[in-house]
């Protein structure tokens, strides 16, 4: 199945810290057909946001807001805001790892 | 008609209702002065501004220093100030100084009373202060009311020893106690981003899903709009709902940027703890009034069994020096990842040993490669290997128990950061250093180490509040 990055899809992916021990990533769909290609990726897939982020899937948390067709990504922050180890003062730039996860161009066909 | 007339009087808020002004998502960011005169026409009953916030990081809990310059802060306040007097309304700041301690609040304190005099203003002022003593944390903790916040340890004493500077983070209660005591300003120290609106709107007897939610989505000024930056919003709050007017002509507010806000800077879109109880959005409704104000309704706020107060603390990690250097040589560029590995492995290391008499474990060292890899270090995916960066800035960053011994480190790697070669080179390469000295003390050096809350049989409890009569 053909597939475009996740940057491509969306209006918007952004990153921010939500206080300094968590991370919150938010993803801004233009259409509900779109939002619901995104609900059929490996961007609402713990597994795949924690491989990316090398945070253990089960601190993943995901939410989904169909109406305002916003899908929001929150998990500990990997290093603390403003350690020496932190890379990243804001969390502002971390959006770009999200920004390529695949998504697919067509909806899986449904069963039967 | 006119932008002003299409928003006064508001088509949908019902007698009751208050009208608040946020011009700003920060004081001392400024705002333009007509930002204010047009929430006054409108008939604005009360300003507030958050003054602080942690997204800048532990420094300015740490050390106690404001973040903002004090020329752009007393500038947002005289506007704020000689708006509010000639209309007779009261100010609110939270988060004074920028990390709310006793100094922060202190310091905006001062600025107002020379504006009172500059200005020819009277007042009454409340000065509601934050910070607790490590005493006080510890006694709580021994008491058994400290409980982690995800994804934070129990707290130990330890930990509340290492704290430089604790503040507790208030909410509504002792604003609303300051403004009935007859304060036309308020100036708080560390406080929730909302609690300032939510205190008006408390005070006035508005029912609290709106007031709190109303709150949430003017802290931050225009960014519940389409244009982020521009001139604020009024919010209108009453017992069903609330309504967002943007205070610039060709800014709107539309459902979809009214609810957005809800998701910034806040891990979980639904619902917010305060120390009161939980904001729960989940079944609140958006709707346009015009094409440029939206009403939203069906807000609910879950009083809690148990008020809390989360807390927050910087603790003294050591001091830092930095330097920074250029590399501009498609050579080294090519083989960035083994130059770094070098330059700690073969490069200080043994140096700082045999120069200085120290271990690895008495130092911390950071290299960060801008344009290499230093925003996203070993998240970063994988390159192509003919994609070169055109060049990098190599920050190296030393970390010690004090700032002398940090800056001999540094002084140490100057020779490597200025000549290391890749291996097999049979010339000393000489690299591009951005400062002379290349050495930069950047002092004390903090972390953020509480992630946790005191559960208080009265949100009051951990706050103190001082009134004074402001003079010319």
């Amino acid at each position: 199945m053909s597939t475009r990055p996740l940057d491509e899809v969306a209006d918007l992916v952004r990153a921010k810290n939500a206080g300094p021990f968590w991370l919150t990533l938010d993803v801004f769909l233009p259409t509900d057909e779109a939002y619901e290609r995104v609900c059929a990726s490996g961007v609402v897939d713990p597994v795949v946001v924690g491989g990316l982020y090398r945070t253990p899937p089960e601190k993943v948390r995901i939410f989904r807001q169909p109406t305002l067709r916003v899908i929001k990504i929150s998990f500990p922050r990997p290093a603390v805001q403003g350690t020496l180890a932190d890379r990243d003062m804001h969390s502002g730039q971390q959006h770009v790892l999200l920004a390529s996860v695949p998504v697919p161009d067509a909806l899986p066909e449904s069963v039967g | 008609m006119t932008a002003h007339n299409e928003v006064a009087p508001s088509p949908t808020g019902p007698a009751g209702s208050v009208r608040i002004v946020f011009p700003i998502g920060m004081l001392g960011g400024w705002f333009p002065e007509e930002t204010l005169s047009r929430a006054l026409e409108l008939g604005a009953d009360a300003i507030a501004v958050d003054g602080g916030s942690t997204d800048s990081g532990p420094h300015y809990l740490g050390a106690s220093t404001p973040k903002s310059a004090r020329g752009a802060v007393k500038r947002d306040l005289r506007v704020m100030l000689v708006a509010a007097r000639g209309a007779g309304i009261p100010v609110v700041v939270t988060s004074c100084g920028t990390s709310g301690t006793d100094a922060g609040v202190d310091w905006v304190a001062d600025i107002a009373r020379e504006i009172a005099a500059e200005e020819g203003l009277s007042f009454r002022l409340a000065r509601i202060y934050s910070e607790l003593s490590r005493e006080t944390v510890l006694e709580a903790l021994a008491a058994g009311r400290i409980d982690p916040l995800e994804p934070a340890d129990a707290l130990t004493a330890e930990v509340v020893e290492s704290c430089s500077r604790i503040v507790g983070l208030m909410g509504h209660e002792p604003i609303t106690d300051a403004l009935a005591a007859g304060a036309d300003l308020v100036l708080t120290g560390r406080a929730t981003d909302t609690s300032s609106v939510a205190a008006i709107a408390l005070g006035r007897g508005i029912a609290a899903g709106p007031a709190w939610h109303a709150a949430k989505t003017v802290e931050c000024g225009s960014q519940c709009t389409t244009e982020p930056l521009g001139g604020g919003v009024l919010v209108e709050v009453d017992d069903e709902g609330f309504t967002i007017h943007p205070l610039n002509d060709t800014a709107a507010a539309t459902p979809m940027t009214v609810a957005a806000h809800m998701l910034y800077e806040n891990a979980d879109p639904f619902r917010m703890r305060e120390p009161a109880g939980t904001l729960d959005t989940s079944a609140a409704v958006y709707t346009a009034v015009t094409d440029r104000v939206t009403r939203v309704v069906g807000s609910i706020f879950e009083e809690a069994a148990q008020a809390t107060i989360k807390l927050e603390g910087a603790a003294l990690r050591g001091y830092e020096t930095i330097s920074l250097v250029g590399i501009r040589d498609p050579h080294i560029l090519a083989h960035m990842d083994e130059w770094l590995d070098r330059f700690v492995t073969l490069g200080l290391g043994p140096r700082v040993r045999s120069s200085l008499g120290l271990e690895p474990d008495a130092y911390e060292v950071e290299l960060r490669a801008y344009g290499h890899n230093a925003v996203l270090g070993d998240l970063e995916p994988a390159h192509d290997a003919t994609d070169i960066p055109r060049e990098v800035g190599v920050l190296l960053r030393i970390r010690a128990a004090d700032q002398a011994t940090a800056t001999a480190i540094a002084k140490v790697a100057n020779p490597i950061m200025l000549h290391l070669p890749l291996e097999g080179m049979t010339h000393l390469p000489s690299y591009a250093f951005a400062t002379s000295p290349a050495e930069i003390e950047r002092g004390a050096s903090y972390e953020f180490v509480l992630q946790h809350a005191i559960r208080v049989d009265d949100e009051r409890d951990l706050f103190r509040t001082e009134f004074e009569e402001v003079a010319p």
